[in-house]
């Protein structure tokens, strides 16, 4: 459980980082290391060299900007799992991460780290696909966006180019007065990988009805995956457990989910579509619950 | 490369090979050997050391990564030579360890808890320790242990309670 020998290095600055990515010879970024670092060990991942960003100061931020808020690539997860602002504004992200991993993981990990390693269980992927969310990357010198539905491209494999460097990723913020959230997953040991996720964020009107839906399944399949057809049957009605449960089965029907050792394929269909469910009640529930601003 | 750390407050410069992780620097160079080698992929927690008073896995960062932090370890946590912490004690009592492999790293997580916590219910402990492995105990008794000591040091310093 030793990676092989490779080279350190660490900029100062974002360019210097993007100057070494484009001269090449198999480097790769490292921040918190917490998904890379295993691979290492594992060696299944053998960088010639690794390029240090944890501490380039302005990587590291959340703020609001055009109609959302940015959070800066080197954000630790342990900062974001406490921040004031993402709990106003992305609820369904706080939501999360005290499912990322345990606190060891948390205190070291980025956002920025667990979005381009793309773990098909990873939680954070999963909220941005689920909300839309917008991924900013610097490459040499020019910065360029990619939404999160074209950003995963299979298990830890993402669009990003290779000498390209994610800064920063946008999630949108709903304006809604009432907004619920609700997430579940199953996995092996707390915290652990899961073998199936579910999302949904959701918005109600004064009467009830449901306006606005975002529901999401993680570990299922190789990407996280939006299921908007479900979304499309709920929004303009009041959403009822049946309603919803046969909109996510008929939207899990055809997908070809991942299988392994520790959950076939066909229970993970199942526990996706009951966690689903329960995100979607939960959501429901909290936003119900939620007083007009 | 050449890496300064400051480990259990004092300031101890290496140098190392960009590979070598935290815990084989602590543990081959530093001889602190208390922080435990297990999976070496970030799974069981036997690794774990406290960074900037956080507490992370030393098997999951390169020593050069972790230059110029604060590393705290097991040998920090005590207040005198041949003396416990009070959570070290409270796992001697309540028998809150067996092989003691995972025990290091077991009691560095709670002390990272309870410098955030001081009063955590037993989900809180549970959710702490979720994160280390242990073999042989089941658990029981070092939740009870965390819990004793939670209760210990929230007494510390208060007036003594008359009969």
């Amino acid at each position: 459980m030793k990676p092989p020998p490779f080279e350190y290095a660490r900029p100062a600055d974002l360019d210097q980082a993007c100057a070494m990515l484009a001269a090449g010879d198999d480097a790769r970024i490292i921040a918190g290391g917490q998904t890379l670092v295993p691979l290492m060990a594992m060696r299944l991942a053998r960088p010639k060299r690794l390029i240090d960003i944890a501490r380039i100061p302005d990587l590291s931020f959340v703020r609001y900007e055009r109609e959302g808020i940015a959070i800066g690539a080197t954000t630790r997860q342990c900062v974001l799992e406490r921040d004031a602002v993402v709990r106003a504004a992305v609820p369904l992200l706080a939501k999360v991460m005290p499912f990322v991993g345990h606190a060891a993981i948390r205190s070291r990990g980025t956002v920025g780290g667990s979005l381009a390693n793309a773990d098909p269980a990873a939680e954070i992927a999963l909220v941005a696909v689920t909300l839309g969310a917008t991924f900013i990357y610097r490459q040499g010198a020019a910065s360029a966006e990619i939404p999160a539905s074209d950003f995963f491209v299979g298990p830890m494999m993402t669009a990003l180019p290779a000498t390209a460097c994610l800064t920063a990723v946008r999630f949108p913020r709903w304006g809604d007065a009432r907004i619920g959230v609700g997430f579940h997953e199953v996995s092996a040991r707390r915290s652990d990988f899961a073998f199936a996720s579910a999302a949904a964020q959701v918005a109600l009107d004064d009467d009830g009805v449901c306006r606005r839906l975002a529901l999401g399944v993680g570990a299922v399949t190789a990407c996280p995956m939006r299921l908007d057809t479900v979304a499309k049957a709920l929004e303009g009605t009041r959403v009822e457990p049946a309603v919803a449960r046969a909109a996510v089965r008929a939207a899990l029907a055809d997908i070809e989910p991942l299988c392994d050792l520790h959950a076939s394929a066909d229970y993970r269909r199942r526990a996706a579509a009951s966690l689903a469910v329960r995100a979607i009640t939960d959501a429901c529930r909290a936003a119900e619950a939620a007083h007009a601003r | 490369m050449r890496v300064e750390l400051i480990v259990n407050g004092e300031r101890r410069t290496v140098e190392v090979e960009p590979r070598m992780s935290l815990l084989d620097c602590l543990r081959e160079r530093l001889l602190l050997t208390g922080a435990h080698a297990g999976c070496e992929h970030g799974v069981c927690g036997a690794c774990t050391v406290l960074i900037d008073g956080a507490p992370a896995r030393s098997c999951l960062m390169f020593a050069v990564q972790a230059d110029g932090y604060a590393i705290t370890t097991i040998e920090g946590v005590t207040p005198a030579p041949g003396e416990l912490s009070p959570i070290q004690d409270a796992f001697c009592e309540t028998h809150g360890m067996q092989c003691g492999y995972c025990t290091p790293a077991m009691i560095l997580t709670a002390h990272a808890l309870l410098a955030d916590n001081p009063d955590p219910t037993r989900a809180d402990i549970v959710d702490a320790i979720c994160a280390n492995i242990c073999r042989c105990t089941g658990y029981a008794q070092i939740v009870e242990a965390i819990a004793l000591a939670a209760e210990r040091m929230r007494g510390l310093n208060q007036p003594a309670r008359k009969p």
